[in-house]
C-alpha cells in the first residue's frame, strides 16, 4: 500500500473530483471531497516522513519504466509542497461546507466540489510529477478548475476577473509548453532527471536560452510575479471565501515550486545564476514588487483586495530568497512557502467568516465587529501579526532567514528595506485592527454574531499552527533546509 | 537557404504572432478568445513539425506478416512523441476555448455586452457603489 503512495496522492482527488459532480446531493459530495482532501493529506505525511528519512522516492506510473512511462520523483523540496497543498485542502474543506452553501447556488454546490478536487489534484500533480510535459497538463487541470471556482463568486466581476485570469494564465501555460518543446527538441527527453543530465553539455545553445527565457516568463506569469500579477487581486478579491483561501495558500506556492525547479534542478545552478546571471533580474523585480505592492494595499478599501496586493508582495519575498542562490536564501524561501500559505489561509479564511456574517469585507463593514465577533477578530489580528513579522509567529521566522540570507551575501541595504517593507505591512494591517477594535459599529455589523463553529474551528487551525511553527521552527526550518540543499545539488 | 529551410517555425511563429496581436489588442472578448486559439494553435504546429522528417514514414513496424523488418533493412519514421503530446494540449485547447466561451455568455447574460471598455465601465460603476454603500 505505501509503495502505491505517489499514485494514490493524485487519483484519489481525482476519482473524488468525478464522484462529487455524479452525486446530486451537496452534502454527499462535499463528504466526498473532504474524503478525498483527508486521504490525500495522509498521503503527503507518508511521502514527507519517507522522504525525511533520507530516500529519494521513484515511482513508474502504470508500471512503465521511466524514459518511456511518467515517473514520479518525490525528495524534500517536493515532499514538502505536496504537505503545503494537501495541509491547505484538509482545512479549508470543512470550511467550505457552510461558507459555499451561504454564497453559491444549491445547485451548483456539486459541480464546485468537483472543480474544487479536480483543482487539488491538479496542484498536487505539478508537485509530483518528474515529467516536464505531465507539468503543464496538470497545470491545465489545476487553472482551469480555477477559473471556474473563481467565475463561481456571488459578485458579476467575478467573471470578468476569472476572464482575466483565463486570458493571462493560458499564454503563461503555453509558453512553458514552447519552452518544453524547445527543450525536448534538444534534449530528446521529457523527464525532468534525464533533462538535468543532458542540458549542461548544451549550455552554450541558443535554443536551450530561448527554452529557459520561455519557461521563466511562463512560470512568472502563473506565480504573479511583479510586473505579470494582474490578473491575482481582482481574481482573489471576486471569488468564493473558501476559493480564495485555497488559492492565496497553494496555487502560487506550487507554480514557485516549478520555477525553483527549472532554475535549480533542470538547468542547473550553474547555468541560471552563473551564467545567465539571473540573480540580478530577479532581486530588482522582487524588491519593486514588495515595495509598490505593500504600498497599493495601504490605499484598498476592500481587505480581501488588500490581502491579495500583499500577496504579491510575499510572493516578492519569496522571490528575493531564491534570488541569493545560497542555501540560507532558498531555505528562507522555501520556509516562507510553507509560512505565507499557513497565514495567508488563516487570514482569508477569518475573511470568510466576515463574509458569512456580514455579508461584505469592506473596511467600513468590518467596523466595531471586534466586540460582536471576537474570535474571529482575534484569528484576523493574529494572523496579521504573522504577516508583519511578529516574533512567535511564522511570519518572523522566514523574515529572519531572508535578512540573515541578505547580509550573507553583503546587501544589506536589500536586508534594511525587508525590515522597512515590514512597518508598511503594520500600516495596513493597523488600519483594518483599528476599524475593527475602534471603530464605531455599522447597522449591519451590530447585528452580527460569532461565526458558526464549522467556519472558527478551521481559521484556528491555521492559527494555531501560525504560532506553534513560529515558536518551534525546528521541523519546517529542518524540512526547508533539506530542500534547500536539494535544490543546490548538495547532500541532502 | 537555411531561412527556407527553416520555413515551419517561420508559419509557427507568424501565426503565433498573429494570435498574440489579437488577443492583446481586440477589445471584443470573443475575439481576444479567438486570438488565444490561434496562438495555442501555432504551439501545436511547432510540436507536430518538429517530430517529422522527410521521407520518414509512420512509426509502425514495417516488413513480413510477423512485422520483423528484413535484416539490414532501414526504416525511416517520424518521431510518434510530439505527435502524442499534441494530443493532449489539442484536448487542453479545447477546454480552454470551451471555459472561455462559457465565461464570455455569462459575462454578456450579466453586463449585455462582449466589449471590454464597456464592461469596465460597468465593473467602475461597481466599485463606485461598493464604496458609497460601505
Amino acid at each position: 500500500m505505501s509503495a502505491h503512495l505517489p499514485a494514490i496522492q493524485i487519483v484519489v482527488p481525482l476519482l473524488a473530483a468525478a464522484l462529487c459532480v455524479l452525486v446530486p446531493w451537496k452534502r454527499v459530495s462535499w463528504g466526498i471531497a473532504f474524503a478525498g482532501s483527508v486521504t490525500a493529506f495522509f498521503a503527503a505525511i507518508g511521502l514527507l516522513s519517507r522522504v525525511l528519512d533520507g530516500e529519494e522516492i521513484r515511482y513508474a506510473l502504470g508500471g512503465w519504466a521511466a524514459p518511456w512511462g511518467i515517473e514520479y520523483r518525490i525528495d524534500a523540496v517536493n515532499a514538502l509542497v505536496l504537505l503545503i497543498v494537501a495541509g491547505i485542502g484538509v482545512v479549508v474543506t470543512p470550511f467550505a461546507l457552510k461558507s459555499v452553501e451561504r454564497e453559491l447556488d444549491g445547485r451548483r454546490i456539486p459541480l464546485f466540489y468537483g472543480a474544487w478536487m479536480l483543482c487539488l489534484c491538479g496542484l498536487l500533480g505539478i508537485a509530483i510529477t518528474g515529467d516536464a510535459f505531465n507539468i503543464f497538463v496538470f497545470l491545465e487541470i489545476s487553472s482551469l478548475s480555477a477559473y471556474a471556482l473563481i467565475a463561481m463568486g456571488s459578485d458579476r466581476r467575478a467573471l470578468v476577473s476569472a476572464f482575466r485570469y483565463l486570458i493571462m494564465g493560458s499564454v503563461g501555460a503555453s509558453f512553458i509548453v514552447i519552452g518544453i518543446g524547445l527543450l525536448y527538441v534538444e534534449t530528446g527527453t521529457l523527464n525532468l532527471a534525464d533533462l538535468a543530465e543532458r542540458l549542461p553539455a548544451l549550455h552554450g545553445e541558443r535554443t536551450v536560452l530561448v527554452a529557459f527565457a520561455f519557461l521563466t516568463v511562463g512560470t512568472s506569469l502563473k506565480l504573479a510575479l511583479f510586473p505579470l500579477h494582474l490578473w491575482l487581486p481582482n481574481a482573489y478579491t471576486f471569488a468564493p471565501s473558501a476559493v480564495t483561501a485555497f488559492l492565496a495558500a497553494t496555487a502560487t506556492k506550487v507554480a514557485v515550486y516549478v520555477l525553483l525547479r527549472f532554475f535549480f534542478t533542470v538547468f542547473g545552478t550553474a547555468y541560471s545564476f552563473e551564467q545567465l546571471r539571473l540573480g540580478v533580474w530577479l532581486l530588482p523585480l522582487a524588491l519593486v514588487a514588495i515595495f509598490t505592492m505593500s504600498l497599493v494595499a495601504i490605499f484598498q478599501g476592500n481587505v480581501k483586495r488588500m490581502l491579495a496586493y500583499s500577496s504579491v508582495a510575499q510572493i516578492g519575498y519569496i522571490i528575493l530568497g531564491v534570488s541569493f542562490a545560497s542555501v540560507t536564501g532558498l531555505t528562507a524561501a522555501t520556509l516562507h512557502l510553507f509560512n505565507h500559505a499557513l497565514m495567508k489561509g488563516a487570514l482569508f479564511l477569518a475573511l470568510g467568516c466576515v463574509m458569512y456574517r456580514v455579508g461584505s469585507v469592506h473596511i467600513d463593514a468590518l467596523r466595531g465587529l471586534g466586540r460582536r465577533m471576537p474570535w474571529t477578530m482575534a484569528a484576523f489580528t493574529a494572523g496579521g501579526l504573522s504577516l508583519i513579522g511578529v516574533p512567535l509567529t511564522v511570519g518572523f521566522v522566514s523574515k529572519w532567514f531572508l535578512v540573515l540570507g541578505a547580509l550573507e551575501q553583503g546587501m544589506w541595504p536589500v536586508a534594511a528595506l525587508v525590515l522597512v517593507t515590514s512597518t508598511m505591512a503594520v500600516v495596513y494591517i493597523w488600519r483594518v485592527v483599528e476599524a475593527i477594535y475602534f471603530g464605531e459599529p455599522s447597522p449591519r455589523a451590530e447585528s452580527a454574531t460569532e461565526a458558526p463553529l464549522s467556519l472558527l474551528v478551521p481559521t484556528w487551525a491555521l492559527i494555531v499552527a501560525n504560532l506553534y511553527f513560529g515558536i518551534d521552527a525546528t521541523l519546517t526550518t529542518s524540512v526547508a533546509g533539506q530542500a534547500a540543499r536539494t535544490l543546490l545539488g548538495g547532500a541532502p | 537557404m537555411e531561412v527556407l529551410g527553416l520555413f515551419n517555425y517561420w508559419v509557427v511563429i507568424f501565426l503565433m504572432m498573429v494570435g498574440f496581436y489579437a488577443l492583446i489588442s481586440r477589445g471584443n472578448l470573443v475575439k481576444k478568445v479567438i486570438g488565444l486559439n490561434i496562438f495555442q494553435t501555432s504551439v501545436i504546429i511547432f510540436y507536430v513539425s518538429t517530430g517529422k522528417i522527410a521521407g520518414g514514414t509512420a512509426p509502425i513496424l514495417i516488413g513480413d506478416d510477423h512485422g520483423v523488418a528484413e535484416a539490414g533493412a532501414e526504416v525511416l519514421y517520424s518521431n510518434p512523441l510530439p505527435h502524442v503530446l499534441m494530443l493532449t494540449a489539442i484536448v487542453v485547447g479545447v477546454a480552454t476555448m470551451a471555459m472561455a466561451l462559457a465565461l464570455v455568455v455569462r459575462i454578456r447574460e450579466t453586463y449585455g455586452t462582449v466589449e471590454d471598455d464597456e464592461i469596465q465601465e460597468q465593473v467602475l460603476a461597481d466599485e463606485a457603489v461598493e464604496g458609497a454603500r460601505a
